[in-house]
Order: structure tokens, then C-alpha cells, then sequence
């Protein structure tokens, strides 16, 4: 579980996130929503220390994330898998020696053994022959499973997606986004996923915390967003015809 | 103002650098790779233009003394001493801020913007140990490159001299012995070893702090150049007031 407490984070005082709180709950995929410009990266870069919060705290698991302990962070981002929007694959490796790579940094396995775990999470995410292909030979979708077995190699604690399944068609993007969802529940993850996709709000917000102009102004579930009364979800919501055509249907 | 913050960041980046170390067997691998990429890579390109600048060299100095009681081994012994004070390591270092500068800080940059800086970080890695401590290793042997580069200036000098009639082989070969004072020597490895040092750090400085997107990669490979080149002139001239004035 990830507590953050009233959290700010300015940039050449222009406050970019303002006053956060929320709780990300284990074993569940927590979504965290807004339009372009509302602070999601912003906030899921403090949350995984690469910006400084101006003040607030960040509990993981009840412990204080600090910053200036470096020896602490360091065993905790070891905790930490990411999936980055563009993937952020290392172009210079192959797809196998891209997942063996966090095992290689921190673990003491054998060659053989790390090939054999790289294979199992290969398997986990549904690719075939892609051990040695680059990633410039392989598609967007494979991308991002890639980075997804990547990030769920070392068995991370935290697991957190920049917009998983943009540039994806939608057809491959719901297959990421419950594929993700299924880690999350398998390996008992607390999962944070930044998006502002609505069918990924629809098939996967165990929780949502709704962001506009750096502030959380609402939080529930993918039941509760379609019935709530605010004006600016609704906005959001329902600024897609085929979500209004959803609720004119349910209404009738 | 801006200047003295990028003065100070560039600092605080080499402290990060020997910091924090990335496990032994993996930067064993980063560095036999940038030596390859950097050093091995580099040859073709440092033979050629050092056997032809020596080549120049020696025929501008023999056009240049029509006199004939000037001694005929004066070709020779100003070729050695222009190849090994100068052109080898420092025209040839500015040639390298092109190819291997560029080359350091477009790979960076690219790493920045497709976020696989973002990556190494989250995954607790010491970006800056991983990406520049195998650079700077491996520009270590940068004076192999640069001894090849004084030979094969030589070796030009003496082929376009000889080849051409400006010298016979006799005069040139005493020429390039005559007064030969080893601490020249020591002296082109000071500053070798200086740009060498310049040579890794200040283009992986421009790429690792960029911002944008690939046309900003390109900028930053552009601007790189001019400060690596810059400070390697600017080091060639402090160095040489203090070793050799």
C-alpha cells in the first residue's frame, strides 16, 4: 500500500500538483485520471522519487519514502517495477537481455537461471520468438509487454504504468490493461497506472483518483464514476459519444 | 549566471560519476563495449588524418624554407616537433570531440528523451556511474590513439617529403632525431590524458541534461562539440604555458 499525504510540487513557482492525498491499495489497479496538463506524471514521479515533493510525505507501507536516505531508496526502488508511456526499452539490447536486466543488476542467479525466470515472465505476458529480436523489430503492443515483464521480473512490490496503452489500438490496449490487471492480483501488487483512457477506467479502476489543474478533486471506482453527480468528471467522462450513448442507454 | 550553474551541475555530475558503482561484472562489459565504440572505433579515422596532416606539414615546411643554408634536416625535425606537440594530440582531439563528442552525447540524449535514463533510475541504478564512468575508462587509452596518430603523422611527413624531392631520407630521418627532448613527450601525454577526460565527460554532460526531443538531440550534439573543442583548447593553452613556457 502507498499513502501520500497532502503532497505539492512546484515547478519555477508554478505549483503543479497542490495539497494530494490518497491511498493506492495492494492487489489492486489504482488509477489515477485527468486530462493532458493535470499533474498525473508529475505526481507518479514524486511517487517514484525522480522529482522532490515541496512538502507532504510518502508512506510506502507505512514507511516514509526519503529521499535523502540514499541506501533506502535504493533497496526500495529495487521494490519498484515501471512501465514507461514509450516503453523506455534499452534499444541497445535484445528483448531477452532487456528483461534479464534488473536480474543481472541485483541478483545473484546464474546465467541460466536468470534466462530460465526471463523466459517464465516472457511466457506470463503472452510473447513468442522475441528472445533475440531488437526492440526497433518488434510492435508497439509487444513493447509494452516487454516492458511489463521488465518491470514484474524481480517480483516488485510496486508496480507503476505511464499511460500503458497509448499509441496501442483499442483492441490490444484492453489486452494490456487486463493483463496488467491480472499481475497485479497474481502477484499481489499495489499497481498505479496514470491514464486518461476511458475504457481503461472502465475495465480495470479498482480505485480512481480524478486530477484537474494539479488537484484530486474525486475518488472511487469504476461503478461510482459513471454515476456521480460532478460536473467536471462528467465532463470527463461523458466527453466521449460513445460513453454518452452508454449513459442515455442506461437511463432508458 | 546560467554559466556558473552549468559549471556547477558539470561537477556535481563527475561526483555522481565515481559514486554509487554499478556492479563489476556488468561495467566490466560496458566498458570492453565503449572501448570498442570509442577507441577501437576511432583508428580508421585518426589514421588517415594524421598521416595526411603530416604529410601537409612537412610540405609546407619545405616550401616554406627556400633558403639553402638552411640545414636539409630542418623538414624533418619541424614536422617531429608540429606532429608531437600539436597536431597529434590536439587537432587530433578536436577531431575526436566530433566523432566520438557527438556520438557520446546524440546516444545519451536519446537515452533522456526515450526515457531509458528514467528507467536505470527507477530501477535504482546510478545512471551517471553506469552511463560515463565506462566512458571515461575506456578514453584511458586515448594515448594509444594519439601515439599512432604522432607515428603515422611522422610516417606521412616523411613519405610526402622524400616521395616529393623536398628531402632525402637521410636528412629526414636525422631531422626527426635531432635535439629530441623526452619531456615533449610527457608533455603531449599530460594533455592527452586531459582531453581524453574532457573528451567523455562534457558531451555526456550535453546529452544527459538535454531537454526536448530528437531535433533537441541534435542541438545538443551540436553545442556539445563547440564546448568540448572549446575546452580543449582553452586546456592545450594553460597546459602548455605551465609545462612548456
Amino acid at each position: 500500500m502507498i499513502e501520500i499525504n497532502k503532497i505539492s510540487k512546484s515547478f519555477d513557482n508554478h505549483k503543479i500538483i497542490e495539497d494530494i492525498s490518497a491511498t493506492f491499495d495492494k492487489g489492486k489497479t489504482n488509477l489515477i485520471i485527468g486530462q493532458s496538463g493535470s499533474g498525473k506524471t508529475v505526481l507518479m514521479k514524486c511517487l517514484l522519487g525522480l522529482h522532490e515533493v515541496d512538502n507532504g510525505d510518502i508512506l510506502y507501507d507505512g514507511k516514509k519514502f526519503n529521499k535523502d536516505e540514499i541506501s533506502e531508496v535504493s533497496d526500495l526502488r529495487k521494490q519498484m517495477g515501471m512501465v514507461f508511456q514509450g516503453s523506455a526499452l534499452f534499444d541497445s539490447m535484445s528483448v531477452l537481455d532487456n528483461i534479464i536486466f534488473p536480474l543481472r543488476m541485483f541478483s545473484n542467479m546464474s546465467q541460466s537461471k536468470m534466462i530460465e525466470k526471463a523466459r517464465e515472465v516472457i511466457h506470463r505476458v503472452d510473447l513468442k520468438d522475441v528472445d533475440n529480436k531488437f526492440p526497433s523489430e518488434i510492435s508497439g503492443g509487444m513493447k509494452k509487454r516487454v516492458a511489463i515483464a521488465r518491470a514484474i521480473v524481480l517480483n516488485p512490490k510496486y508496480l507503476f504504468c505511464d499511460e500503458p496503452n497509448s499509441g496501442l489500438d483499442p483492441k490490444t490496449a484492453i489486452i494490456i490493461d487486463k493483463l496488467i490487471q491480472e499481475i497485479t492480483v497474481e502477484y499481489d501488487i499495489t499497481t498505479i497506472i496514470n491514464t486518461h483512457d476511458m475504457n481503461s477506467v472502465m475495465e480495470i479502476g479498482d480505485k480512481i483518483i480524478f486530477l484537474v489543474e494539479g488537484k484530486k478533486i474525486w475518488e472511487g471506482n469504476n461503478e461510482e464514476i459513471l454515476n456521480t453527480d460532478d460536473k467536471l468528471i462528467n465532463d470527463f467522462v461523458y466527453s466521449s459519444e460513445l460513453f454518452k450513448k452508454v449513459k442515455l442507454s442506461q437511463k432508458k | 549566471m546560467r554559466f556558473f550553474f552549468h559549471i556547477g551541475r558539470y561537477f556535481l555530475m563527475i561526483r555522481y560519476t565515481f559514486s554509487k558503482f554499478t556492479k563489476w561484472s556488468v561495467l566490466k562489459k560496458l566498458i570492453f563495449q565503449e572501448i570498442e565504440d570509442l577507441i577501437l572505433g576511432s583508428i580508421g579515422i585518426v589514421a588517415f588524418m594524421s598521416f595526411l596532416i603530416g604529410g601537409v606539414v612537412a610540405i609546407q615546411t619545405a616550401l616554406a624554407i627556400e633558403n639553402p643554408l638552411l640545414p636539409g634536416n630542418l623538414i624533418g625535425f619541424a614536422t617531429r616537433q608540429s606532429v608531437i606537440l600539436e597536431f597529434a594530440p590536439t587537432l587530433i582531439s578536436i577531431i575526436m570531440a566530433g566523432k566520438v563528442g557527438s556520438f557520446i552525447t546524440s546516444s545519451i540524449g536519446t537515452m533522456r528523451v526515450t526515457e531509458q535514463i528514467d528507467a536505470l533510475e527507477v530501477m535504482g541504478i546510478n545512471s551517471f556511474n553506469y552511463l560515463i564512468f565506462p566512458k571515461i575508462i575506456s578514453l584511458l587509452l586515448y594515448p594509444f590513439l594519439i601515439t599512432l596518430a604522432m607515428f603515422l603523422g611522422i610516417l606521412g611527413g616523411y613519405i610526402a617529403s622524400v616521395y616529393a624531392g623536398f628531402s632525402t631520407s637521410f636528412d629526414f630521418i636525422q631531422g626527426i632525431q635531432l635535439d629530441f627532448k623526452v619531456f615533449h613527450i610527457i608533455y603531449t601525454y599530460i594533455k592527452t590524458i586531459l582531453f581524453a577526460f574532457v573528451l567523455a565527460t562534457i558531451p555526456s554532460y550535453h546529452g544527459f541534461f538535454m531537454k526536448g526531443g530528437a531535433l533537441e538531440v541534435g542541438k545538443a550534439s551540436n553545442i556539445s562539440f563547440v564546448w568540448t573543442s572549446s575546452v580543449i583548447i582553452i586546456i592545450n593553452f594553460i597546459v602548455t604555458q605551465l609545462l612548456l613556457a
